[in-house]
């Protein structure tokens, strides 16, 4: 499987949050304004790629030949649980620019669904290091895209007449409903 | 008794995790596009629950304040671990199709939030009601939630087909955009249901 399909497979035909319901309580939470959403964005791509370039190895050369692969459930979240914490503190103290921007979103992080799920997944399809890494990309770029449109979607919508009945969180979903029969249209791209 | 029954009311509706909290959103909607998927996460969930809740409001007295969250973490893994384990082994075709959702029940927020929020603080006995009823309450929305989309996606009602032959089943319902529409307005009717029960119980009062 070449790297581009990869890629493309996951940022738009399978795009984590429209098509497969990963990470939505901060797509739900975060997404008030543009600005918020693109730190979000940001800070998920960054601690993903992180996460799998630790956990591939892992469990490769050290669950694997021990036979404790069961394990992994427990040791990903511990490793993406202390990856957070020493990326917060690394930031803190050597790139505070950075850690402004994108600190307050990385304790949210460690219980985000999207990064744990890539991380398994790289296991279950059988990714080699590398197509694991573009495959952490592909996703969270695609997170990165999927809350976007939405914070573009919820700015117009202050300002637009909501029926009464749907005002409020339903018409969130009503909307994510339609960004994904959007979504859809890219399942044509990839045979 | 009588505050027991009502913890266990609480999660059912009052509280329900799904429609009310709203929180623990990741698999609701990604399983429940068939009713036997809906149910068989909704049970998992309220194993997890059910058991990660006893252990933590058993040992709540000897778990420090400040590791508290690493420990419940590794007390739910542990249980999810199980689940995921047992799935594979007894039901290989329900595991297949839920995929990632299972493992994923680990970093799911209900059962964190309840953990943080009930069992760290109170007996074993209110801890199995209290998870006990959020777990139905859980499961009984993924039913129904599934129930809707597989009737109009499918014709069907956990693979009992219901529609005349004549149907022709509508697969946007099955379609993830299908899911985020049916939680939308199942979401609508329930705040919907909450104001009238609020208008009447304040006209009672």
């Amino acid at each position: 499987m070449d790297l581009a399909k990869i890629f493309l497979v996951a940022l738009l035909v399978n795009n984590v949050v429209l098509m497969r319901f990963l990470a939505l309580c901060s797509y739900v939470g975060m997404t008030n304004d543009v600005g918020q959403s693109v730190g979000m964005g940001f800070a998920v791509t960054f601690v993903t790629v992180l996460a799998t370039a630790a956990t591939w190895p892992i469990y490769h050369f050290l669950l694997v030949p021990m036979g404790l692969t069961f394990l992994k459930i427990l040791v990903f979240i511990l490793v993406i649980a202390s990856l957070v914490q020493l990326v917060e503190f690394y930031l803190k103290k050597n790139i505070p620019g950075l850690y402004a921007a994108m600190g307050i979103y990385l304790p949210l992080i460690t219980t985000n669904c999207a990064i744990l799920a890539v991380t398994f997944e790289n296991i279950d399809y059988g990714y080699s290091f590398i197509q694991s890494i573009v495959y952490a990309v592909g996703v969270s770029l695609g997170y990165l895209l999927a809350m976007v449109l939405l914070a573009g979607v919820r700015d117009r919508m202050k300002t637009s007449p909501v029926p009464k009945f749907l005002q409020g969180t339903p018409i969130l979903f009503i909307a994510s409903s339609l960004l994904g029969v959007a979504f859809m249209g890219f399942s044509g791209l990839i045979k | 008794m009588k505050s027991l029954w009502k913890t266990f009311k609480q999660g059912i509706i009052y509280e329900n995790p799904l429609l009310m909290l709203m929180i623990g959103l990741c698999s609701a909607l990604a399983v429940t596009s068939s009713v036997a998927n809906g149910l068989g996460m909704g049970l998992a969930m309220t194993f997890v629950l059910l058991f990660s809740e006893i252990v933590i409001s058993i040992f709540r007295k000897v778990i420090p304040n400040s590791v508290r969250i690493p420990i419940f973490i590794i007390i739910i893994a542990a249980f999810t671990t199980m689940v995921d384990l047992v799935m594979k082994a007894y039901f290989p075709d329900l595991s297949k199709s839920m995929g990632v959702f299972i493992p994923l029940i680990v970093v799911n927020c209900i059962i964190m939030g309840r953990v943080e929020a009930f069992a760290s603080k109170q007996g074993v006995l209110p801890a199995i009601f209290d998870s006990l009823g959020m777990g139905l309450g859980y499961t009984w929305v993924m039913v129904a939630i599934s129930a809707v989309r597989e009737l109009l996606g499918n014709g069907s009602v956990a693979g009992i087909p219901l529609m005349p032959a004549s149907f022709q089943p509508i697969l946007f319902f099955i379609l993830p955009p299908g899911g985020f529409l049916v939680f939308g307005l199942f979401i609508s009717f329930n705040i919907w249901l909450k104001g009238r029960m609020d208008k009447t119980a304040k006209e009672r009062a």
